[in-house]
């Protein structure tokens, strides 16, 4: 008995290996995207191990100064070391972009399957969440900002809001394709409870291209949390953030274009990794989307 | 065609409903007290009543309402905060650069974009099929002000082709005109670009596959007359349609763009509010913006109709 069970083990764990070897040959950009992904992450929770100082400590002596051995990006102009800020930066656009990919994705879920299996609330949900996609996502954002006290909380709710219809659109239409099949049918015909069947089998059909959605959601929050705070309407500036250290460094870019150019490598490799990450799950989960796009 | 163009007019009257009650409702959903964070830090009891009552929030919320959708119907958006002028006049003056950015912008795109999208399906899994979708992922990741200051580096300080910032009216001449719109528009079109690409490409896949591509080729047209003429031409639809969505992206993209390059247009004057806390520019900046949204849609669901004569509603 025991052998046997060996046996088949055996048997079944090296095609389980040459099947992720094979994907990994097949799409070496997820590789790329996750292994990027994994460095930033762990530079970011690593922060103040990485021969960082603290990145808001102010020291007039030394502003502006190029890169140097002691400031490996040089200083900004309160003289704050600009390679601790960068580092550290990161940590609010993980926050953000993880944050608003959870929030969006849950909410826009319970509203999807709401929306797709009751046609009552249908109608009205599906006119609120055309109305909101008809407002850019940045000027949605902005607006909540301009009447709330700058704060992190406030960008993960301001970019939150214009991501909900998103998920909701996408839950939805799956529901509509599921709730029409027979083993739907079946479940309530012998009494099974409709938060039941949603639950049981409309969640699980969601779920892939919905975690799809989600990272591709984690990647444009990460950029809008950029761009607001580089417009002045985001994470307040005595937290540093990459957009809000590349809006400092504006009026010294002609003179010192690495200020605001570090950043924002920083920046578009993190919103890159998060995509590839994107569109390598997309051809694992969905593999027929993968062929059309 | 009047029975089809009066019932899609009639559906975007719920998305603009939607939108401005939802304009509306932001300045009451927003925690804490708008007339206090729009005063500011520094502000008197005094100062907070005075713009509670000009922003009318003295009032109760259903008289508040109407007033202000009565005030929207007769095209009159309230006046700015700040400095008192009416938001519709402030909007009017940036209204160029922003047109002027918006549409070069489309232009670069369709351009470029679509010809890149059409090659890439045709030679589907060449090198020139993988350059253009690595360009995509590309153009989609890198943020719009990171690109504005690489190409402004590149070309205005390091090569000093073109101007670092500003805007010169059209009215001053083709040239100074477009040497100041061409980087931003660049910029700005990267994005929309990669979008617009991406799904050329996917379209053209599509109807390269169909039989009657091979008849094409088979009664022996030029290569180049099978794509424009029977695939391009069907793949149309799903290319017009992203280019309409994309206008949002365009929209969000346009704030940052002329807050990068120094553009007086609607972005700048977003930004300038922002800062100003002038709660009745954003909203009216908001509802030009959402408006165009639903407009350029509206033109794309008519477009349908003469891309493909099928399509009848």
């Amino acid at each position: 008995m025991t052998s046997a069970t060996a046996t088949a083990a055996v048997a079944v764990a090296p095609p389980a290996r040459s099947t992720f070897g094979a994907f990994v040959r097949r799409h070496p950009t997820v590789m790329i995207g996750g292994a990027l992904l994994l460095v930033i992450v762990l530079a970011s929770i690593a922060a103040p191990w990485l021969g960082t100082v603290d990145p808001i400590s102010i020291d007039p002596s030394h502003r502006l100064r190029g890169p140097s051995a002691d400031n490996w990006f040089g200083t900004d102009r309160f003289g704050r070391d600009l390679y601790s800020r960068v580092i550290y930066g990161g940590r609010i656009s993980l926050i953000v972009g993880l944050s608003v990919a959870a929030l969006a994705t849950l909410i826009g879920l319970a509203i999807g399957l709401v929306s797709g299996y009751l046609r009552a609330v249908d109608a009205v949900v599906m006119r609120v969440m055309d109305g909101m996609m008809a407002i850019p996502a940045i000027m949605l954002a902005i607006a909540l900002i301009a009447l709330s006290k700058a704060s992190v909380l406030i960008v993960i709710v301001a970019v939150t809001l214009p991501e909900v219809p998103r998920v909701v659109r996408l839950v939805r239409s799956i529901v509509l394709t599921i709730r029409e099949q027979p083993y739907i049918e079946a479940a309530t015909a012998i009494g099974t409870s409709v938060p039941r069947i949603m639950l049981r089998h409309l969640l699980p059909n969601a779920l892939p291209p919905l975690i799809v959605q989600a990272t591709y959601i984690c990647a444009s929050a990460v950029l809008i949390e950029a761009a607001l705070s580089f417009l002045g309407a985001g994470t307040p500036p005595e937290i540093p953030s990459w957009g809000n250290i590349m809006a400092e460094a504006r009026p010294y870019f002609q003179l010192k274009p690495w200020m605001v150019l570090l950043p924002g490598v920083f920046l578009a490799v993190t919103v890159l990794a998060i995509n590839l990450v994107g569109d390598g799950l997309r051809d694992m989960l969905d593999p027929r989307l993968a062929r059309r796009m | 065609m009047h029975v089809f163009l009066i019932r899609r007019l009639l559906a975007a009257v719920p998305v603009i409903v939607v939108v401005t009650i939802f304009v509306f409702a932001l300045l009451h959903l927003a925690p804490g007290d708008p007339a206090a964070i729009i005063a500011g830090d520094l502000a008197t009891a005094e100062d907070v009543a005075k713009i509670r009552a000009k922003l009318g929030l003295d009032q109760p919320l259903l008289i508040q309402f109407f007033t202000w959708i009565g005030q929207l119907v007769r095209g009159d958006l309230g006046n700015s905060i700040f400095s008192a002028h009416p938001v519709s006049e402030l909007i009017g003056q940036r209204l160029e650069p922003t047109l002027s950015l918006t549409l070069m912008t489309l232009f670069i795109s369709v351009l470029l974009a679509v010809p890149l999208g059409v090659i890439a399906a045709w030679r589907v899994g060449s090198w020139i099929d993988r350059a253009v979708m690595g360009f995509a992922v590309f153009g989609f990741s890198v943020p719009g002000f990171v690109i504005g200051y690489v190409l402004i580096w590149l070309f205005a300080i390091e090569l000093d082709w073109l101007p670092v910032q500003g805007y010169t009216p059209l009215s001053k001449g083709v040239w100074p005109w477009l040497s100041n719109i061409l980087l931003p528009s660049i910029t700005l079109a990267l994005a929309y670009m990669a979008l617009i690409a991406r799904i050329t490409r996917a379209a053209m896949l599509e109807t390269l596959s169909q039989d009657y591509i091979r008849t094409a080729h088979a009664k022996g047209l030029a290569t180049e007359d099978v794509l424009r003429r029977h695939a391009l031409r069907n793949a149309a639809i799903p290319i017009v349609t992203v280019i309409g969505i994309g206008v949002a992206l365009l929209i969000g993209g346009v704030v940052v763009t002329e807050s990068v390059f120094a553009i007086p247009g609607l972005g700048r004057l977003t930004v300038d509010a922002i800062l100003r806390r002038d709660y009745p520019v954003i909203q009216g900046i908001i509802l030009v913006f959402s408006g165009a949204y639903v407009v350029v849609n509206l033109v794309v669901d008519m477009l349908y109709t003469v891309l493909d004569p099928r399509i009848r509603y």
